[in-house]
Parts: structure tokens; sequence; C-alpha cells
């Protein structure tokens, strides 16, 4: 032992270990194995196969839990489905009181909870400590709030059923708590599913949630690996998925899901950019760094990893982050000084060694933290590779490790470009001092979560989730708890009377046309432009009478594409000024009303009576007045989060280019319904219309040529309706896809989605009442027409 | 500071340099950013028993042991300078294992005590500082502050506290702060130069960094937050900052700066994070008393009672240490 003297002239910091006897005692309390909590009760598994549950800092074995089988999870879900109905009848004040409860019991046991995530998934003592076990107590606080809001912050709304959650292993007790947390608020019961490398907080939750008094089978917990996962997913009495992961994984389970009609978010991956301009405070960056990358041994979907550095200092910046990483710790994660402990698994670092050599094999100059790493352990130095270049596999893969990757930029335009050059959209972080530059940089980031002059802010009253590939749907917060609930119309629908799809045919036939006037050809409508479809065929309109009403374009992919490509470049209507969009819509409205009694003439055709025709009409107009209101009013909100003096902003924005697939039912006013929320939320459009009356949709692109709508702002595509919408399913450019077709038309949407994993919303081959303003109109269209970026801006002098 | 080189390690006088604006006009200093590093300092970091003992006889050998009062006696200096050459019990340095008393880094009073303080101090390397340039407001004629640290060196204080005006900081007159600077480190001779900020009245960050620049610049030796008077003393956010402008500087001149909070610092548990705070920012180099300073009255004695906690086991009282 060093003397008093000696270390007087080391000044080292020594050895402090944060005591683990407690955790200890509870791990030999259970050495025969852990159970899976089902219905209120630890039970084994089924089979009687075991996971062992190893600690990574040493690889010590600290308890083993089952493997969960189809019949686990079967009992699971089935004593979630035996406790809907009593704990989705509770007032909201009760379920708020065992919210409470349950934030209370995590408080009492902080620091055992603490304790055991550190042993359990070797993030420090301090992260545990500090970070994460607060989070998790005040998500519970937070929701126990939702519980008692919920009747009187959202009518109309109810809970869905029993949710199937499966999380993973880099936040295991943080995750379990935005998973149940808002479940449970809403009126929901849950099976969850823990990593398998990290279980043991969950089944520690699992001790509190008895203790606590929360009534059986609300909350279930079901060990096991993938394919436990797997079962939960498939499970046809589940509600909902929500799952945290890889994005490789999402897709999986965005193809298991499809067409079953179970809700999903996902919460996946992400290279996050962190932009740091020539005003920024350097000093403060280089912080950001480390809370960025080097915390949780850089295993955070969130990380700021990509590092996106102003050319005239960069070689400043790097050396004041060279000089920071000599003062990392890597070491025991339980000791309070340590700054990085060891990854999760023996596999995490193989991955991560594997691509850090392909860094340096690819030419990028690798510096890593000098601190001594433990002999045993997933220990990684914390690593930084400079002069990384865009196609850099470091640049562009999500490592999750304790690497960054950083090049420079030389304007603050080709900073957004380079931030947003990604297939990922999770977060990002901006550095700068100028507040013009930063709000701006802010409000150009394709992701969910932007950080200003600060990264990894958390908290339970924001959302959290990402654009693109880094999934969809929110954890926390108002928007958040939309996740789990439904509006009671949706509950009700009856199926579509409407008859499959008929095969279009290109080829001339020998029926009559209704039509007495001038001949006229309907035609695509492209970037502003009436256009031939690529096929060069056009097939024919029946009315119901066995008549044709006319020639519809058979567009094709190509039509597709071409449709798409121009909504790509009509980017400036989503940054057109909310009133702008406005008076355009109110503008097609007047446009439409000089036309309508040719629109009552069409949907005559259609076999609408005049009375139905003429409700349709007028209904049509209301609608797009009411879509015109709403332009500039469903906005954002400002979320109170957790933090004095920040401000974090919540804005509602569009998707980008979206796809519509129109109903058959109502064709004017069905189309009409879903074009006017995207369109007033900013959103650019390919509609494809109903297959069997498309004509009222290609005489409405007139009234958009006469209405000041910009160029490829709405783009129609007619021709067969499922291999359209298969196209824009497909298509790795649209960001949004709304279908109304049927039950396989959806399944197969919600399958092809998968792709770049677009945000879906398919009708199940329910029938909507378009008439209806219950069903057919307001926030549950303009909340599906966008995506919520929230905007942390910390600020103070 | 002349007398506590460290051994072969001693440093090299800052000489100063031309004002160069460039090195602090463009500065930026985020306060949130600033705040959220000071409050993860001592989480990051905890030093326990041995090492928090030895961390705690470094802080008391970095004590500017201070009376700055309106009814300083002799008496009182004296007695001061009694606990500086004694500051622990003898059972207390026999139980740590040390091979000597330690000593404190100075004792810090007004000019007129400073002849009283030399002669308790005689026969000691125990430096005596003073502050001087019509502390703690600094708005005497220049004349009369340089006026005041010549009596102060001629009476033996070999470290001399100056406080800038802040006025030159509020309107940004750099060239005026740098110059009455320069004149008062002229001033000093060989005496060390510590630079009070002020900072509770330059309340921004930014302003915190420029005037640290500019002091360094017209030649200061030592950065010193506080005069202990403001209704603000020495914080962490602004620590930091100091600290930071104090490595931009070294690593641009190749000069070691020292750094001085003042004011506010009153338990070990204080002394602990200030130290986390130099090891952290600067390195060990910074740990000793050469290059850190705690301008400070009341936390010698919770030093003391930590440490006899550390030997004993027991929680100690105050009255059974000698008073300062």
């Amino acid at each position: 032992m060093a003397t008093v003297q000696q270390i007087l002239e080391t000044m080292d910091y020594g050895p402090s270990p944060e005591q683990n006897a407690h955790v200890k005692e509870w791990l030999a309390r259970h050495q025969d194995g852990f159970g899976h909590f089902i219905d209120g009760e630890f039970k084994a598994s089924s089979d009687r196969k075991w996971i062992e549950v190893e600690n990574p800092a040493d690889g010590s074995i600290l308890g083993r839990v089952p493997q969960g089988t189809s019949a686990d999870v079967d009992q699971a879900v089935k004593a979630a489905r035996r406790a809907f109905g009593p704990w989705s009848k509770l007032k909201g004040q009760q379920r708020a009181q065992h919210l409470y409860a349950l934030a209370r019991h995590i408080q009492k046991r902080e620091r055992f909870f603490a304790v055991l995530e550190t042993m359990d998934n070797g993030k420090t003592i301090r992260e545990s400590r500090d970070i994460d076990v607060p989070l998790v107590a005040r998500h519970f606080y937070h929701h126990a709030g939702w519980a008692a809001l919920r009747d009187s912050e959202f009518p109309g709304y109810s809970p869905l059923g029993v949710c199937g959650q499966i999380i993973p292993w880099n936040f295991p007790l943080l995750m379990l708590a935005w998973k149940i947390a808002p479940a449970l608020a809403a009126g929901n019961t849950v099976v969850l599913k823990p990593a398998e490398f990290t279980p043991l907080t969950a089944l520690a939750l699992a001790e509190a949630c008895v203790e606590s008094g929360l009534p059986k089978g609300v909350v279930n917990i079901v060990t096991g690996d993938g394919e436990t996962g797997a079962e939960l997913v498939r499970h046809p009495d589940v509600n909902k998925i929500a799952f945290t992961g890889s994005t490789d994984v999402g897709r999986v389970i965005r193809k298991a899901t499809a067409g079953s009609g179970k809700k999903l978010a996902l919460e996946l991956g992400g290279k996050s950019p962190f932009v740091v301009f020539e005003d920024a405070d350097l000093e403060a960056a280089v912080e950001g760094v480390v809370d960025a990358v080097w915390f949780n041994q850089g295993q955070v979907c969130c990380a700021g990893t990509r590092l996106l550095v102003q050319e005239g200092i960069a070689d400043r910046f790097y050396a004041k982050l060279r000089r920071r990483m000599d003062t990392l710790r890597v070491g025991d994660p339980l000791d309070k000084s340590t700054d990085m402990g060891p990854l999760v698994a023996p596999v995490q670092l193989q991955r991560v060694t594997t691509l850090v050599k392909t860094g340096e094999r690819e030419g990028a100059t690798l510096i890593q933290a000098p601190s001594p790493l433990p002999s045993k352990g997933n220990y990684f130095p914390p690593s930084l590779f400079i002069n990384a270049e865009s196609a850099s596999t470091v640049m562009q893969v999500e490592i999750f490790g304790p690497v960054a990757s950083a090049m420079t930029f030389r304007t603050p335009e080709e900073a957004c470009q380079l931030a947003n050059h990604t297939r990922y959209g999770l977060a990002a972080s901006v550095w700068s001092e100028n507040i013009n530059l930063a709000l701006d940089t802010a409000a150009r980031m394709k992701a969910g979560i932007v950080w200003i002059n600060s990264t990894n802010l958390f908290d339970a009253a924001a959302g959290f989730g990402g654009y693109k590939e880094s999934g969809y749907g929110r954890e926390g917060g108002r928007e958040g708890f939309y996740e789990y609930l439904v509006a009671d119309w949706m509950k009700t629908l009856p199926a579509s009377k409407a008859s499959p799809p008929a095969k279009l045919s290109g080829a001339t036939m020998a029926t009559a046309s209704a039509a007495t006037d001038i001949d006229r050809t309907a035609k695509l409508f492209i970037a502003g432009k009436q256009v031939r479809s690529d096929s060069g065929y056009s097939y024919s309109v029946m009315s119901p009478d066995g008549k044709v009403a006319g020639q519809a374009a058979l567009g094709n992919r190509k039509d597709i594409r071409n449709a798409v490509e121009a909504a790509v470049k009509a980017f400036a209507w989503s940054s057109a000024t909310a009133h702008n969009r406005a008076q355009v819509l109110y503008f097609i409205a007047e446009n439409l009303s000089a036309r309508r009694a040719e629109c009552v003439e069409r949907l005559k055709q259609g076999g609408h009576s005049v009375k139905q025709a003429r409700r349709e009409v007028e209904a049509t107009l209301e609608r797009i007045f009411y879509y015109a209101a709403q332009a500039d009013k469903y906005d954002g909100r400002i979320h109170s989060t957790n933090t004095k003096k920040q401000t974090t902003l919540a804005f509602n924005e569009p998707w980008g280019v979206v796809g519509l697939v129109a109903p058959d039912e109502a064709p004017l006013l069905g189309m009409i319904s879903l074009l006017m929320p995207m369109l007033a939320m900013g959103n650019r459009v390919i509609v494809v219309p109903s297959q069997s009356h498309p004509l009222i949709t290609t005489d409405f692109y007139q009234v958009l040529e006469t209405s000041d709508v910009p160029a490829g702002t709405i783009n129609i595509v007619t021709g067969q309706r499922d291999e359209l919408a298969k196209t824009l399913a497909d298509h790795d450019e649209v960001a949004a896809l709304w279908y109304h077709g049927d039950h396989a038309g959806s399944a197969l949407v919600e399958k092809a989605s998968s792709g770049n994993l677009k945000f879906t919303w398919v009708n199940d081959g329910k029938s909507v009442d378009w008439v209806s303003n219950e069903q057919a109109q307001g926030h549950d269209y303009l909340r599906r027409a966008c995506q919520v970026k929230n905007i942390w801006i910390p600020y103070g002098e | 500071m002349n007398d506590m080189s460290h051994g072969s390690n001693a440093i090299t006088r800052n000489p100063g340099m031309a004002l160069t604006r460039a090195m602090f006009e463009g500065a930026q200093v985020n306060t949130s950013a600033a705040e959220r590093r000071a409050a993860t300092l001592t989480t990051r970091r905890s030093v326990k028993k041995e090492y928090q003992a030895a961390w705690l006889v470094k802080a008391l050998q970095c004590i500017d042991l201070t009376t700055l009062s309106g009814d300083d006696t002799r008496g009182r200096v004296q007695r001061l300078c009694a606990k500086a050459k004694r500051p622990l019990r003898d059972d207390i340095v026999e139980g740590l294992g040390l091979s000597t008393m330690p000593t404190v880094g100075a004792i810090c009073v007004y000019p007129a005590m400073v002849p009283h303080a030399v002669k308790a101090l005689a026969g000691t390397k125990i430096p005596v500082a003073s502050v001087a340039t019509g502390f703690p407001a600094g708005l005497t004629p220049l004349k009369i502050r340089l006026a005041e640290i010549n009596w102060a060196v001629e009476q033996g204080a070999t470290e001399i506290d100056i406080v800038i005006a802040r006025e030159q900081v509020l309107t940004q007159d750099w060239a005026q702060l740098y110059d009455e600077i320069a004149a008062m480190r002229a001033a000093c001779g060989p005496a060390h130069l510590k630079a009070i900020l002020a900072t509770g009245d330059l309340k921004t960050l930014r302003n915190v960094y420029k005037a640290s620049m500019v002091a360094m610049q017209a030649g200061a030796d030592v950065i010193k937050t506080s005069t202990g008077k403001e209704d603000v003393n020495a914080t962490l956010p602004v620590s930091l900052t100091m600290v930071r402008a104090l490595r931009d500087y070294g690593e641009a001149t190749g000069f070691k700066i020292g750094f001085k909070p003042a004011g506010g610092l009153k338990t070990a548990k204080d002394a602990m994070t200030w130290l986390i705070l130099m090891k952290e920012e600067l390195g060990r180099r910074w740990l000793e008393p050469d290059l850190v300073r705690f301008g400070a009255s009341s936390m010698l004695a919770d030093v003391e009672r930590q440490l006899e906690h550390f030997i004993t086991g027991r929680y100690a009282a105050l009255a059974h240490h000698p008073m300062a």
C-alpha cells in the first residue's frame, strides 16, 4: 500500500471502488437461476434451457436466466391479456398511483439498481448512478402524470392492449423504463424481453413491481435471445411491438409484422453528426465529444460519432481533443474514477476491433487514449480517427463502440450536406456561438433530435426517436405517449366492401364510350406537367352501368420513378412558410369550387347519385379549408425538460417525399382527405388515385395548374394500384406512405417498406367513412403527416 | 512564489508579451457547457482513504492562509503565522507518516500587516503575500497603486496580489488594462504578481477568459479569481475558464502560469474539488504550491478535522485543533 508521503509525490487518484455487497447477496440468492416474470410470479422456463449472464468487466458469471420459448411467451401474453381488462379500466388516478409507487421504489433502491446495472452491462458506476437510474425514476414519475391526464388530455383515445417490447443491452433499465412507463400509463399491459446480455435489472425491477403492489400480469418479463424476441413479434395476440435495437433487426420485425395490424415503433441505429463550427467554444465541443462518443463506451444509438469540423480550426480542435484523451481512464466500471468500462460482450469487442482495423487499412489516422487497459474483460480504448473521408467505412457504419471519426468541411452549407448524407437520422449535435448559424443548422438537420452546444441530453418530457432508417415513433413526451394509444374511431372501422382491384388491360375494347363531348385524354401529372405514361398504354375506366367513362394512363414503375424525382426536387414546398402553404390550399379550394358542376358530373359517372355527388364535393371543399386552416396552426411545442436554462423545441416537420394510395370509396373526398394534411404539413406527394375511379383525380390536376402549386409538389400517377403502391413502398427516396386498399395490399406495402424503413399507415382493408369529420380529418392525419424533431437549446451567460 | 520552486522542475517566470488581441478577442466560452463540465468534474473522480489524506496534505500546502479584515492587528497576524508554520498537530503529522511538518503556501495580508508577518515568519520559507493596488476595488490613482506595491515589496512581501480595474474589462479597454498590469509587474520587481480579476464583477465567462489572457500577456505569474469581497467569489465554471486560458497561454508561449481560486473555498471537499480541476485540466504539475494556491481562511480547520478522522476513524471536533 502506498504511503501518504509517496502519494504526495505521485498524486494519483488511487482506487475508489463502489461496494457491491448488497448486489452480490442478491445474486447469491438467485444462484440456482432466475425465472421469467409472468402473471406476478417468477417461473422457470418450460424447457429448462439457460443463458449465462456474464460480467463484462471480468467475464465472471453473475447468474443464469431462462431461454424463453414460444410456450413461455404465450403464457406471458395470456397473462398480459387477462390483466389488460381490469388494468385499462382502472381510473387514471389509480394507474398514476401505481406508476408513482414504482418511481418511488426505484429511488429507494437507486444504488442497488445502479450497482447491478454496472455489473451486468459494464457501464461505469458514475453513469448508472448519475444518469441511467435517475432518468429511469424520472420516466416513471413523468408517466405517472400522463396516466392521470390520459382521459382529459387524450379524449377519444384508448390503450392498444398487449404490448410486446424488445429492448437492447446498452441501457437495460432505462430502455425498460422508456417502454414500460408510457405503456402502463396509457392503460396497456406489457410483455417485455430484455437483451440476453443484460437481463438482470429487468428482473430486479420485476421484484420492485411486486414490492410496489402492481397488479399481476400488467408487467411480464420473458428472458431469452433473439429467438424469444421473434416469438413475441409473431404472437397473434400482441397489439403492438416496440423495438429498440439495430436497423437490421428492425427490418426483420417490420417484415414479420407486415399485415398483422400490429402497431409498430422502431428506435434503431444511427451515425449521428457532431458539427463543430469555427466560432464554437472548442473546449466545450471537446467535452461534448467525450460525452458523445466515450459515454457508455460509445454503445449509444444516438452517439455523435461523425465529427465534422470546420477546416480552419480542425488542427486546433484535434490537438485539444488528443490532450483530453490523455486523461480518460479506462478500467473497472465499479471504480468511481473510471471514465470508460468494458464493452458489453466479447462479440462486441471483436466487432469494434475489426472495424477499427478496417479504418486503419483504409487510410484514416488512428489516435487512441493512452490509458492502460485491464488484462481481463472486454476493454477497448477511446479511439479517434482523423483524416477520415466520407467514403471511409468508419464514417458510414455504426460502430457501436468508443470510436469517433473526424473529417473537415468548408462552409455551413457543406456541413449540412455531409451531416445529412447518411441513411440514418437519429440525432445531431451542433456547436456554434452564433445563434443564427446554430439554429439554421439545427433546422436543416434531418434528425429526430438536435442538441445545440450539447449532446446526449435526455428527458422523459421530450420525444426521442429518429428520421429515415433510424426508425419511427417517439419515446417520451406527448408525442411518445400517442404511440401507446389508438383513436377510438379506428377500432371499429368495418371491412371495405370494395371488390378486389381488377387486372387492368391496355388493350382496346369494343365498348362504347359514355362521353358525348370532345374526347379528353387523362394523362399523368408529373413535375407540374401533364405527361404521357412511359408504357404508352391506357386502360378503360368503367362506369357501374357497364359503359366506358373514359381512358386513364396505365402508369408503371418508371412513371413512379419520375414522379418521385420531381417531388425530390420540389423541396421549396417543405420550406415555404405555413401561411404560404395555407394560401395555396385555399386557392385550390377556390378553383375547385368553380368546377363544382363538373365534379358532380364526374362523380355521377362513378355511380354516385346527384345528392351523394354534391355532398362529396361540398365535403371536399370543407376539408381543404380545414387543412388550409391547420397549416399554420398544427404547430410544435416547447417541452418542459428537466434542466434549468434550457429550452426544448418540438417541431412538426414534414417527412419530405410521401406516397398516397387513395381509396376507391369517395374517389374525390378520399384522395383529398389524404392529400391535404400531407400538403399542409409541407410534404411533396405522389398520389395514386383510385384505380377504378381515377378520372376525378386527373380532372383535378387542372385545378392544380391554376392554383399556384409549385411544380413537383403534387404528382399523380394512375394505373394498377398495388403495382404502383409496391414501387412506392420499395422506393428509398419515399419517406412515408399511406395506403388505402385491401388487406393483401396493406401487407405488401408494410413488408416492402422495410427497405428504407419508411413510415407506413395502411387501412388493412378497412373502410373509412370519408364524409365523417371524426374519421376522415383531424390530428390523427396531421400527426402522421409529420415527424417530431426535438431541438435542445441550453442557454445562459 | 519565488521561494517555492519545485526542485529541478522549477518554473521559468512568465516575462509577459506584447498585447496580442488575436489570442483572446474571438474567444468563446459557452456558459452552459462550462457549467456541465464543472458539475461533472467531481462526479467523474473520487479520492479515498490514504489517497484522500495525501491530497488533503497537498491542499494544505497550497493554502494562502489569509486575513484581510479591517480589524486585523499585529497579534492576529502573529497567530495566523504561527498556524502557518505548524498547521497540523504533531500527532496527526506522525499518524500520517509525514517526514516533516508541512507548511501552508503563504500568508496573505493587507500591506500594513506585511512587516508583522515578515517578522513572524522569519527563518521559515513561507512567503508573505500582500494584497495591493487599492484592494479590493482598485480604484485609487495608478501612481498610488504602484507606490503601494513598491512599499509592500520593500517591507518584505514576495508575492503581490493586485486587483485589476474592472472598468477596463467591462468597457473592453484592453490596452489600458494591459498597460496598468504591466506597470504593476514592473513595480513588483522580483516579487511575483498575482492578478486578481474579481470575476464576480466581470460577470461573463468570456470577460473572464479575456481578462485572464491580458493579465498573462502583461506578465502575471498567477491569475486569481476574487478578492473575497465580491458578491460571487471563486466558482468552478469561472475557475475552469481561467485554467483553460492559462493552458492556452502556456501552449502559445511555453510559460507556466499559476492559478489561485479565492473566496468561497471553505471545506476540505472544496479543496479536493479544485485539485481535481487542476489535475484534470492541467495535469500533475499544477498540483504544487508554485502553480496552485487556495485563498482561504477557514478551509484549513476543516482539512485538519478530516485528516484526524483518517487517522482515528472518529469524527473530529473543531475545538480539538488550534485556532488559526
